[in-house]
């Protein structure tokens, strides 16, 4: 990509050479559009980075970099909170259900685009309709069934509560249909022919020939529930089960609202997050594109 | 053949069905149910009310008014989002160096835990001494209350979403854009098409897909918003004068802060009927050509 072709053959529409190096009006301008964009979405994300650094004195100066720079609030969170307890939390809800959404959602993805049943298209937008229903609409019920069965009283029930309505997704089901159905049949058939299992040809021929649309389905997961809010907030009783957003969330002190504090957790919750989406979006974005988003 | 086929995919299909019938489905009526009774998780008694919980709905003026400002968010919120997410987009397509820096930092507020985000929304939009109050002086135009003021806290609040969207947004778009095949511009190009012409007459049809997918579940998000106004509110009340409560932080408040579960499935379903309503409209009017 950064081989240049000399620029002296180069001739436009009219035959005449170019000039040699012709600035680029359009492409400066979208430069600086972006950067501009930049600036300015990233001044908040900043800011909470840079109060993280700042001391409980510095917190409500006008400053944009802190005077004394200070990693206190960071000792603080990880010495003196929860943090690391609710950090875990999170970890293990959003693992858990992230490897369960990929591993139901494509099965079902699979099943509806490779085989051929009576009731596949009625399962199918059944399945579907689920997106419309509002979440609130079902934290209710869930909240009345988790306290019939007192659930939240064991830790495997405290965090089977917390887990449970993340562990399948219409999205991911719809996601997954589309990409398994571009692929060819004849290849299953063959398998099949060398008699190997159902289960076998799903698992061993079909998902790994779909890993770019597994990359954005578990990045997207695990965000949605590393972030998950609302049914956490609600059902979580004991802070010893608390994940990361509602353990931030309801950080205030005797002093009032930690703010150094919270910027601190905030920053160690997004970091790790944003390293791994660097790392993996070109993966992130093909899945997308691959999957169909196109119609 | 066929036998056997029908019994692998639903031996594949058993776990899954039974998951979206009890998680998804059994609850969806079970709020229907809930929604007759005078429900309340901390009484004994949980009385048939009938259709009592929907009248009382008809005189409500806090949930009327949370309608409003939920409608009021959807409205500002999708098509703003779309317009900036798009223009990103168009212009992350056209560069070439950087492109992937760019594209990282555009995602950067989409991973930001909402509380952090709420927190420097509130100081940024400090009426006092905050930066954008700062720069409209500079501006010569008269600070204003922003989160403070009943007539601006809505839309200070929906700024916050859009910011904390527009990188998914963005995402989304690259994919759509990078599915369009470049001949089609290279023969648009030769045919003396001039750039504007080259979007409408091809990145814009061909993109309809992606923005009808934006639409739909942006709107569905939209009409469900509550973590960014609870937390940029300390009280679970909503903004000055309930200015920025959506019907979301609305039933929240009656199911699990006054337990009147009842009458909040009764909202719940309303809701639930809106969205429905919504997303049949948006689908029949905006796929034109791709049928579902």
């Amino acid at each position: 990509m950064t081989t240049t072709l000399p620029k002296t053959d180069v001739r436009d529409s009219s035959g005449t050479p170019r000039p040699r190096r012709r600035v680029n009006l359009p492409l400066l301008l979208a430069y600086l559009v972006l950067t501009v964009g930049i600036v300015v979405t990233l001044f908040p994300f900043m800011w909470m980075l840079l109060t993280s650094l700042k001391s409980f004195q510095e917190l409500f100066n006008l400053r944009f970099l802190p005077e004394a720079p200070t990693l206190d609030n960071y000792r603080q969170v990880l010495l003196e909170t929860k943090f690391i307890q609710w950090f875990a939390n999170s970890l293990l809800v959003a693992s858990v259900t992230t490897a369960s959404v990929l591993f139901f959602d494509s099965m079902v993805g699979y099943t509806l685009a490779k085989f051929d049943f009576p009731g596949k298209t009625l399962i199918f937008i059944l399945i579907l309709s689920t997106l419309m229903i509002p979440t609130e609409m079902l934290v209710i019920p869930w909240f009345v069934g988790v306290s019939d069965l007192h659930l939240t009283r064991s830790v495997p029930g405290a965090y089977f509560s917390i887990m449970f309505p993340g562990l399948m997704s219409a999205f991911g089901v719809f996601l997954m249909r589309q990409f398994f159905e571009t692929l060819p049949d004849d290849l299953l058939e063959a398998a099949r022919i060398d008699g190997m299992s159902e289960f076998g040809i799903f698992w061993r021929i079909a998902l790994p020939l779909v890993r770019p649309a597994l990359a954005s389905l578990a990045i997207f997961t695990f965000l949605g529930n590393w972030n998950a809010f609302l049914w956490p907030l609600i059902v979580i009783q004991n802070p010893e089960f608390r994940t990361l957003p509602v353990g931030t969330a309801l950080f205030n002190g005797e002093a009032g609202t930690q703010w150094g504090l919270i910027m601190a957790a905030s920053s160690l919750a997004v970091i790790p997050v944003l390293i791994v989406f660097a790392i993996f979006q070109k993966q992130i974005i093909e899945g997308i594109v691959l999957t169909g988003m196109k119609g | 053949m066929r036998r056997h086929q029908t019994r692998t995919a639903y031996t594949f299909l058993l776990v899954p069905l039974l998951f979206f019938l009890i998680v998804r489905f059994l609850p969806t009526l079970s709020a229907l149910r809930l929604s007759l009774f005078d429900w309340n998780i901390l009484k004994e008694q949980q009385p048939f009310v009938g259709t009592d919980n929907y009248q009382r709905l008809l005189t409500d003026g806090k949930f009327a008014q949370a309608l409003k400002n939920t409608a009021l968010y959807t409205v500002i919120g999708v098509p703003v989002q779309i317009a900036l997410g798009l223009l990103v987009a168009l212009l992350l397509n056209k560069i070439r160096a950087l492109r992937g820096v760019f594209r990282a930092l555009y995602f950067a507020p989409y991973v930001t835990p909402i509380v952090a985000a709420a927190w420097v929304w509130q100081w940024l939009f400090s009426p006092q001494f905050g930066p954008v109050n700062t720069f409209l002086v500079w501006l010569h135009i008269p600070p204003q209350n922003f989160l403070t003021s009943p007539d601006q806290a809505l839309a200070t609040t929906a700024a916050l979403v859009v910011w904390q969207n527009l990188g998914f947004q963005v995402v989304l778009f690259l994919a759509g854009l990078s599915a369009i095949p470049r001949s089609y511009y290279e023969a648009a190009e030769i045919d003396g098409a001039g750039s504007s012409q080259a979007f409408w007459k091809i990145t814009w049809p061909l993109l309809n897909p992606t923005i009808v997918f934006s639409v739909v579940t942006g709107t569905i998000a939209y009409l469900q918003l509550f973590t960014q106004v609870v937390n940029l509110n300390f009280t679970d009340q909503g903004g000055p004068l309930g200015s920025t409560t959506t019907v979301a932080l609305y039933i929240y408040q009656l199911a699990f802060g006054r337990f009147q579960m009842g009458y909040a499935s009764a909202i719940t379903v309303v809701l639930f009927v809106i969205i429905l309503a919504i997303t049949l409209v948006q689908l029949r009017f905006l796929t034109r050509r791709y049928d579902l």
